[in-house]
C-alpha cells in the first residue's frame, strides 16, 4: 500500500494576541499544539472537539492558509519545507476545501459554470470547449442537472449550493479534501444526501478527507480514524469504530456520552462534566482537562500526559500509564 | 389533565397588499398535559417558531391567526386582551429563545434582569427580588451567584447566558415553558449540562414543556410526546417511544432513517430525495408528495386528513386512512 497522502508532525500554531490590562502585553493562544496525524489514500480522518479546540486552525494549516509556528507537514512523504515552487504548487492543487456555509463561500455574481471552472482556468490553460466538458462532468458527479451551469448561486437551495462547492473543490482532481462542517448549515432532510454524495465520491475517485463536524454520529459514519482534540491537543486518536464504541480518554468518554441518542430506548451512561472549557490563553497546567476531569489525580495538575498506545489507539491520560517513568 | 390544547390553529403571513400568503401554520391541533414534555420537530421553515409565537400572541405584524382556538388552563387565549396576555406571558407561560444574547439586555446587570419579572408581575421590592434572583441563579447552577448578579451579559460564556435566560423564564413559576432551539449554539458537553438542568427544573417544579427542535436526538432524550411538522402542517404526533419504533408517516419514517447512528458505523444512509418545499408555492395535495417514496395518485390532488392510527397517535397520510 502507498504511504499517507498527508502527514502532520508536531504541528503547532500559536496566535499572539493582546492581553492583560496593558495593550502592550502580549499573550499567546495555543490554538494547535503538537498535533500529529496521517491520512492515507481513500481514507477519512474525522476531527472532533468542542468550539475553539483548534479544528479549523488545523485545517487551515493543512491548506497552507496559516503558517505553522512549529512542526511540519509531509505530502506523500516529503516535508513541504523542502519542496520547490512547482512541487508546492502541486500540493496546493492536491488539497482542496469545502466549508460550512455554502451561502458565503460562492461568489454571488458568478454563474455556476464560472465558479466551478475558476480553478481550472487559473491552474490549467484549457480551451473553452474542454472547460465546458469538465464542468459538465463535475456537475454530473455531484448530481446537479446540466442546466445549472448558467444559473447564479442564489437560484439554488442550501443543499444544491453545497453540491456546487463540492464540484468546485474537485475541479483540479485533488487527493485530499478538507471538509469543515460541510453539512451543519443544511436542513436535516438534506444532510444524508450530501454525506452519501461525499462517500460515493470518495469510493469513485479514491479521495482522502479531513472531516470536521460537531455531530459525532456523522463523524463516526464518515471516518476511518477519529482524532479528539481538547484545547489544541489531540487527547485520543484511533480507529473510528473503536473510539466511538469504547472511548478511553475521560474527555472522549464525556463527549461521546453527551452525544444525543438516536432512539429513546438507547441507554448510555451520562457523564455530565462540571464547568466549561478554560481559555486557550491560559490552558491549565499539567493535563489540560484536569479541572473538569472526573478521574483527576494529584499528578494530573503537574504533568502533562503524552499520547501512548492503549487498547488499540493512542490516548494521552495518566490513567493508562501503568508504570510512572523515572525522572532524572 | 390537559394544560394546553390547540384546536385547528392556522397562522398566515400576508405580504404588503396581500400579494403573497404563507400558510406558516395550517390547521394544527395538539395537546400538552400537566408535567409533560412535547417535542415539536421539523425542518427550517416548517412553522415551529410561528406556532410558538402564536401561542404567546407575540407574532410579527405581518402574521394573522386566521382560525382556531388556544385553550390554556381552561381559557381561550385568543379571546384575551393584550393586557391580559402580558400577564399570561412571563408569569404562566415562559419562553426561551435560541439566541440568549437576543433575550438579554446588554445594558443591565444579570441581577436586574432576573429580578425584573418578579417586580413587574409580583410587585416584589428591589431587595427581595434580588434575593430571589440569587436563588434562581443557584437553581440554574451558576457558581458564585453573589458576584454574578452584578455582572453584565458580555462577561458570561454562552452556556451561562443560556442558563440566565432559563432563570428569567422560571422566575415567576410558570406552568408551561416553551424552549425554541435552546441549545443549538451550545457545545456538546455544555448542551448536556443544560438539558439536564431543564429536566431537573421540570421535575422539581412540575412544569410542562414544549421543546422546539430540528434534532430528533433531543426529542429522544427529553420528550414524552412528539409532533412532527412539515410545511406548516402537523403530519404526525404521538408518544416518543412509539414514533421512534413505529412511525406511521412516510416523512417521519424517512427522517428517522436518514440520521447517522453511532452504532451503525459506516453503513450507508437512506437519504430523502428532493428538498423542502417553497412555503409560498406549496405542492398541491399532500405537501410531501414530490419527495414521498410511497406516493399514491390521490396524494397529488387531495390533502390527506389527520387520522388516528393508535391511542394518541395521529398521522396525516392517505396510507393511514
Ligand atoms: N487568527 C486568529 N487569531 C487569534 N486567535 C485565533 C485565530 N484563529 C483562531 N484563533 C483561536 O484559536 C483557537 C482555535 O480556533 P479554531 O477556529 O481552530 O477552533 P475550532 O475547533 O474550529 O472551533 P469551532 O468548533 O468553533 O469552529 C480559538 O481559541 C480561537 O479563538
Ligand atoms: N415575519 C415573517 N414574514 C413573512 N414570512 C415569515 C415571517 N416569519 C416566518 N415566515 C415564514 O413562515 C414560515 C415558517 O417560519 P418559522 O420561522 O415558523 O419556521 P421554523 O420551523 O421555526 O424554522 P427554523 O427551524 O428555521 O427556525 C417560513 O416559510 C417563513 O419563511
Ligand atoms: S491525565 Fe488525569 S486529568 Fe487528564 S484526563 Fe487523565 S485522569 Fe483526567
Ligand atoms: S399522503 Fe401520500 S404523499 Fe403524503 S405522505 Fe402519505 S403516501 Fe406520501
Ligand atoms: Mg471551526
Ligand atoms: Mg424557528
Amino acid at each position: 500500500m502507498a504511504g499517507p497522502v498527508v502527514e502532520a508532525l508536531h504541528l503547532t500554531k500559536h496566535f499572539p494576541v493582546r492581553g492583560g490590562f496593558l495593550a502592550r502585553e502580549t499573550a499567546v493562544v495555543r490554538a494547535v499544539d503538537e498535533v500529529s496525524f496521517s491520512i492515507e489514500p481513500g481514507r477519512t480522518l474525522g476531527l472532533v472537539g468542542e468550539s475553539g479546540c483548534g479544528k479549523t486552525t488545523t485545517a487551515k494549516l493543512v491548506l497552507l492558509l496559516e503558517q505553522p509556528t512549529a512542526g511540519m507537514i509531509r505530502f506523500e512523504g516529503r516535508d513541504l519545507q523542502t519542496l520547490d515552487r512547482t512541487m508546492l504548487h502541486g500540493y496546493r492543487r492536491s488539497v482542496q476545501a469545502v466549508f460550512q456555509d455554502p451561502f458565503a463561500s460562492l461568489n454571488p455574481r458568478m454563474r455556476v459554470d464560472q465558479i466551478i471552472a475558476e480553478p481550472l482556468v487559473t491552474h490549467e490553460r484549457l480551451g473553452s470547449g474542454e472547460v465546458a466538458k469538465r464542468v459538465a462532468r463535475l456537475l454530473e458527479l455531484v448530481g446537479l442537472p446540466d442546466r445549472s451551469a448558467d444559473l447564479f448561486p442564489h437560484e439554488f437551495s442550501g443543499g444544491q449550493r453545497q453540491r456546487i462547492a463540492i464540484a468546485r473543490s474537485l475541479a483540479l482532481s485533488p487527493k485530499l479534501v478538507v471538509l469543515d462542517e460541510p453539512v451543519s448549515a443544511l436542513d436535516v432532510s438534506i444532510r444524508a444526501q450530501i454525506l452519501n454524495l461525499l462517500r460515493d465520491l470518495q469510493a469513485q475517485l479514491g479521495l482522502s478527507y479531513l472531516f470536521i463536524a460537531h455531530d459525532l454520529a456523522a463523524v463516526a459514519h464518515m471516518s476511518h480514524t477519529i482524532a479528539v482534540m481538547y484545547l489544541g491537543r489531540i487527547v485520543e486518536i484511533g480507529d473510528a469504530a473503536t473510539v466511538a464504541a469504547t472511548p478511553k480518554h475521560p474527555y472522549t468518554q464525556a463527549l461521546f456520552s453527551a452525544a444525543l441518542p438516536s432512539h429513546p430506548g438507547e441507554k448510555r451512561e451520562e457523564i455530565i462534566l462540571a464547568g466549561e472549557v478554560p481559555s486557550p490563553l491560559a490552558p491549565p497546567a499539567g493535563c489540560r482537562f484536569h479541572p473538569r476531569c472526573p478521574h483527576a489525580m494529584e499528578r494530573c495538575g503537574r504533568e502533562e500526559p503524552t499520547l501512548l498506545r492503549e487498547a488499540g489507539r493512542l490516548v494521552a491520560c495518566h490513567l493508562y500509564e501503568g508504570v510512572i517513568p523515572a525522572r532524572s | 389533565m390537559k394544560l394546553l390544547e390547540l384546536r385547528h390553529l392556522s397562522t398566515h403571513y400576508v405580504s404588503a397588499r396581500g400579494a403573497r400568503v404563507t400558510r406558516a401554520v395550517d390547521d394544527v391541533s395538539l395537546t400538552v398535559g400537566e408535567g409533560e414534555t412535547l417535542g415539536i420537530v421539523g425542518e427550517s421553515g416548517s412553522g415551529k417558531t410561528t406556532l410558538a409565537l402564536s401561542l404567546l400572541r407575540l407574532l410579527p405584524p405581518a402574521a394573522r391567526i386566521v382560525s382556531g382556538e388556544i385553550w390554556f388552563e381552561g381559557e381561550d387565549l385568543l379571546t384575551k386582551s393584550h393586557r391580559e396576555m402580558r400577564r399570561v406571558r412571563g408569569k404562566r407561560i415562559a419562553m426561551i429563545l435560541q439566541d440568549p444574547l437576543a433575550s438579554l439586555n446588554p445594558l443591565f446587570t444579570v441581577g436586574d434582569q432576573v429580578a425584573e419579572p418578579l417586580r413587574v408581575h409580583e410587585g416584589a421590592s428591589r431587595g427581595s427580588a434580588w434575593a430571589r434572583a440569587r436563588e434562581l441563579l443557584r437553581a440554574v447552577r451558576i457558581a458564585a451567584p453573589e458576584t454574578r448578579v452584578r455582572e453584565y451579559p458580555h462577561q458570561l460564556s454562552g452556556g451561562m447566558r443560556q442558563r440566565i435566560v432559563g432563570a428569567i423564564a422560571i422566575s415567576c413559576g410558570p406552568r408551561l415553558l416553551i424552549a425554541d432551539e435552546p441549545t443549538t449554539s451550545l457545545d456538546l458537553t455544555i448542551q448536556a449540562q443544560y438539558l439536564q438542568l431543564l429536566r431537573d427544573l421540570q421535575r422539581d417544579r412540575g412544569l410542562s414543556m414544549i421543546f422546539i427542535t430540528h434534532n430528533l436526538g433531543i426529542v429522544a432524550r427529553m420528550c414524552d410526546h412528539v409532533a412532527v411538522m412539515y410545511a406548516g402542517r402537523l403530519v404526525e404526533a404521538g408518544p416518543v417511544a412509539r414514533i421512534f419504533s413505529s412511525a406511521a408517516h412516510p416523512y417521519t419514517q424517512a427522517l428517522l432513517e436518514s440520521i447517522p447512528r453511532m452504532a451503525d458505523g459506516r453503513k450507508r444512509l437512506t437519504a430523502i430525495d428532493g428538498q423542502p418545499p417553497d412555503p409560498v408555492a406549496l405542492p398541491p395535495g399532500c405537501a410531501f408528495h414530490p419527495r414521498c417514496p410511497k406516493v399514491l395518485d390521490r396524494c397529488r390532488k387531495e390533502a390527506p386528513p389527520e387520522v388516528r392510527v393508535a391511542a394518541s397517535h395521529t398521522s396525516r397520510c392517505w396510507l393511514a386512512s
